[in-house]
């Protein structure tokens, strides 16, 4: 799990569920039409890339262009399913300690050599040498052993049952032959793969990186799965979003992230909706309203879920993202599997909200209205990070909402390093807005067991509950997805009962594509997992060359 | 003339030690550290002892001082170092693969800064208080109050995106490599044109109003009185006696203004998406990329060294005063 910082939220596209599409006025594609290749897809990239091995560099830029290069042994479907990629199938012993791949036969790097079992190990390997600087090392380390028996299997063997064993496979493979004098020494970043020559597995091939300036990839002919049928890829890179925006408007890029301003009211002009096809759908980070456990005040449940029930989600998602969003019960994003449907909801309703306060012992008002207890006028400071205008907003519709129950907000903006280093990490903070980035496994240990509330750990609020942590640690140790389930439904049940965060909202990713390209089917998983197999028909093709 | 060149040159060496010095100590004094180096940042990043390792290897878990002394031995023997990006390239490199692009940009932009502040400088001074000078005068307030990002949006969205005269952003269109030669050549103008315009207008602004108060200054000078009184012809006083001396301390302005220049590429070349040394700049200095940061400096500073240099020098070959005094204050 990242913590979201503002900015960088719109970065990564990997997503929710149930999205929406808004056509344009070009006719939705029937499913059977045929697939042309050919033509060359624009891109935009915020920042340049800052290398072509992604194991080793830690940027949403390099990552997105390394997906089109490189691949794993498995991949998730739109559904957010783990289903095989460079492996053909996997076997789980009952005791979910070892697992057995068995590889595709046909998959060749893009320098001819057969990809095998050997560069599995290989890449294994590189993953866990403490030289190499890679940031994913945590998922390799709880591996006990990785041995290939033949060319076509890989057996790997965990000393403990480990959830996420499965989908840590998806870590894009590299090739032996080329990389493995680099990888001993821990020079894998001066490799001539990182800068100009990249060889990889996936359905494109690197042509040119002009830094600062544009990347490119053209089509390979033997990509072992669909497609892919749009000839070529150009990354722009473009370090300023007005102009990214401008470029979209004149048609110079085939598609952009968008903000709810722009996608509401700067692009409902019948040009646009011409041009491009929009395809919202819930972004995988969330916005809470959190308070710190260790005050007195908070700690009483009834106070939290007043709160909760003092605030309008809906107006919020209103007001701050003009209805781009929806609202949240709990860490999970609704409609992907580990979701419950079934938690308490805390509809607005500032009248419960002054019961249940009053039940806290909240009753006496002061000659300003304020809420006292024990000669204590109940105040307290909120605070967010500067930069970051939603949760600014956020923070003080919260300030108006609270003032109706009697209790006085002081919003507090703070710079986000001073934010993490001076008030999270020392745990000197009464509230705060801010967002959780959730990552593709329901996992969410290092956010909520009560043994991570160290000043490193992210577990800031100090929430401690025994059920909680048991449900956490029974998730992580299975491999089966139906008993998982259990786990992490009750979790959010407990979760929705106790409001440690009043949940706000998943705001949604806000992509639009040129509507010239077809095949884009928007789901759980966001709108690149199919990339490959997107193309532009004949007749609509804009660039010939390639 | 030789012993003052050589005597200034000799200046410029501590002065540039010291610049660098000064900077080293700023940047390592902001807070944070590299990209992806810093494992306090939270889960996701590079685990300690891999941090540690990488620390050894830059030098960073030296003093500031050891730091800084091993940089400069290092940069004497024109070693720049490595980036600590995850490409890792030498810094030279990337440094002169951006350096070409923003030294274009900021030639073009000097030359037609030059080639029409003096003649409007002059028209105007000559003209005081006339219509021409007072429109001048409007224009260069809007010039100085205009901020380049503002003004590079509106021409984008004018030229760009309504006419579709003119490219948005970027240095070439995505076909440049499939068009004749000539295409190509008029399809890179046509990129500049925006950025140049944008870069242009405040330093046109500037410079205009300079002249003209240096010619102002001038036209009111004995010599001027007397070559009119010789019966010159108007064209004659102002363009040769007067504009020569007018011209004096616009060279020293023009030499001071290079580093400002180069600072200005940093906004111009990210809304226009232009490849360049600001562009690097800016990134370094988000990613804490310290060697890129004090390479890029480096350069800066010693283009701006040189600059001054050059002015003094051209002003001490124009005006003996200068050779002279400087004599003096040796002895």
């Amino acid at each position: 799990m990242k913590r979201v910082v503002g900015l960088l939220a719109l970065a990564v596209a990997v997503a929710a569920c149930g999205a929406d599409v808004e056509r344009g006025t070009e006719p939705v594609t029937a499913k059977v039409e045929k697939a042309d290749h050919g033509d060359t897809f624009i891109e935009a990239l915020l920042g340049n890339i800052s290398g072509l091995i992604p194991n080793v560099t830690s940027d949403g830029a390099s990552h997105e262009v390394a997906n089109n290069i490189y691949t794993g042994l498995v991949t998730q479907d739109r559904e957010l399913n783990i289903v095989p990629d460079m492996a053909e199938s996997w076997t789980f012993s009952p005791d979910c300690l070892d697992l057995t791949f068995k590889l595709r036969r046909n998959v060749k790097w893009h320098d001819g050599h057969p990809f095998t079992a050997d560069d599995v190990v290989f890449t294994y390997e590189t993953m866990i040498n403490p030289k190499t600087p890679t940031a994913y090392r945590e998922e390799f380390k709880v591996v006990g052993s990785v041995e290939a028996p033949d060319p076509y299997t890989v057996r790997i063997h965990y000393p403990q049952p480990y959830a996420k064993a499965l989908l840590s496979w998806s870590m894009w493979m590299l090739p032996k032959h080329l990389l493995a004098s680099y990888a001993r020494e821990g020079k894998l970043r001066e490799a001539p793969q990182n800068r100009d020559q990249p060889v990889g597995t996936g359905p494109y091939k690197f042509q040119e990186w002009r830094s600062g300036e544009k990347v490119v990839l053209v089509a390979t002919r033997d990509y072992y799965r669909e497609g892919p049928y749009i000839s070529r890829v150009v990354y722009r890179i473009i370090p300023s979003q007005p102009t990214i925006f401008l470029e979209l408007k004149a048609n110079g890029i085939d598609s952009a992230g968008l903000t709810a301003l722009q996608f509401k009211r700067q692009t409902d002009f019948p040009a646009f909706r011409k041009a491009y096809n929009k395809y919202p759908y819930p972004a995988n980070a969330y916005t809470y309203f959190g308070f710190n456990l260790k005050d007195p005040r908070f700690a009483d449940k009834r106070v939290r879920q007043a709160f909760a029930y003092a605030i309008n989600r809906r107006e919020i998602i209103e007001g701050v993202i003009l209805g781009l969003g929806r609202e949240a019960t709990g860490p999970y994003k609704p409609g992907t599997w580990p979701y419950n449907p079934n938690v308490k909801t805390y509809p607005y309703d500032p009248a419960r909200a002054r019961q249940l306060l009053a039940e806290a012992g909240w009753k006496a008002r002061n000659a300003d209205g304020i809420l006292v207890k024990d000669g204590r006028p109940f105040t307290f400071e909120l605070m967010t990070n500067q930069g970051n205008e939603e949760r600014r907003k956020i923070a003080e519709i919260i300030q108006a909402s609270l003032k109706e129950v009697g209790v006085q907000v002081e919003v507090r903006i703070i710079e986000w390093a001073s934010l993490l280093k001076e008030y999270l990490k020392k745990k000197r903070f009464e509230a705060i807005v801010l967002g959780w980035g959730i990552g593709t496994d329901p996992d969410q240990y290092n956010i909520w067991h009560s043994s991570k509330t160290g000043p490193d750990e992210l577990n800031q609020i100090s929430f401690a509950n025994a059920e909680v942590d048991e449900l956490l640690e029974k998730g992580r140790s299975s491999c089966q997805q139906a008993e998982r389930v259990k786990y992490y439904y009750r979790l959010q049940e407990i979760l929705a009962e106790e409001q440690p965060l009043v949940f706000l909202y998943f705001r949604d990713a806000l992509p639009v594509v040129a509507s010239r390209v077809h095949g884009v089917v928007p789901s759980a998983n966001g709108i690149r997992y199919n990339f490959p197999e997107w193309f532009v028909p004949k007749a609509l093709q804009r660039y010939t060359a390639g | 003339m030789l012993a003052f060149t050589l005597r200034r040159l000799l200046l410029a060496i501590p002065l540039l030690i010291g610049i660098t010095f000064v900077s080293f100590l700023v940047i390592h004094l902001a807070p944070g550290e590299p990209v992806g180096m810093n494992p306090d940042d939270g889960v996701g990043q590079i685990d300690k002892q891999t941090w540690e390792l990488l620390r050894k290897e830059y030098g960073l878990d030296q003093p500031i001082a050891v730091q800084y002394w091993r940089w400069l031995t290092r940069v004497v023997r024109l070693d720049f170092g490595r980036s600590f990006t995850p490409d890792s390239r030498p810094v030279l490199h990337k440094i002169g693969e951006r350096l070409p692009v923003t030294l274009l940009l900021n030639i073009v932009e000097m030359i037609i800064i030059i080639g029409l502040a003096v003649p409007i400088g002059v028209l105007s001074a000559t003209r005081q208080y006339s219509a021409f000078d007072k429109i001048t005068t409007v224009f260069v307030f809007l010039g100085f109050a205009t901020p380049d990002f503002w003004l590079a949006l509106l021409l984008m969205i004018l030229f760009g995106t309504q006419l579709g005269w003119l490219p948005i952003s970027g240095l070439r269109s995505m076909n440049a490599e499939y068009l004749s030669f000539w295409k190509q050549q008029w399809d890179f103008v046509s990129h500049l044109i925006l950025p140049v315009t944008v870069a242009t207008f405040g330093g046109l602004a500037g410079f205009s109003r300079y002249m003209r108060q240096s010619m102002l200054e001038v036209v009111r000078q004995d010599y001027i009185q007397s070559a009119r009184a010789k019966g010159l012809a108007e064209r004659v006083v102002i363009g040769k006696h007067a504009l020569r001396n007018a011209m004096l301390p616009i060279v020293t302005i023009l030499a001071l203004s290079v580093p400002g220049l180069i600072g200005a590429s940093v906004i111009v070349e990210s809304i226009f998406a232009i490849p360049g040394m600001g562009q690097l700049m800016w990134q370094a200095v988000f990613e804490r990329d310290y060697p890129v940061i004090m390479g890029n400096l480096v350069i800066v500073s010693t283009l701006t060294l040189v600059a001054n240099l050059l002015a003094d020098l051209s002003y001490a070959l124009v005006d003996p005063r200068i050779r002279i005094a400087g004599r003096r204050g040796r002895r």
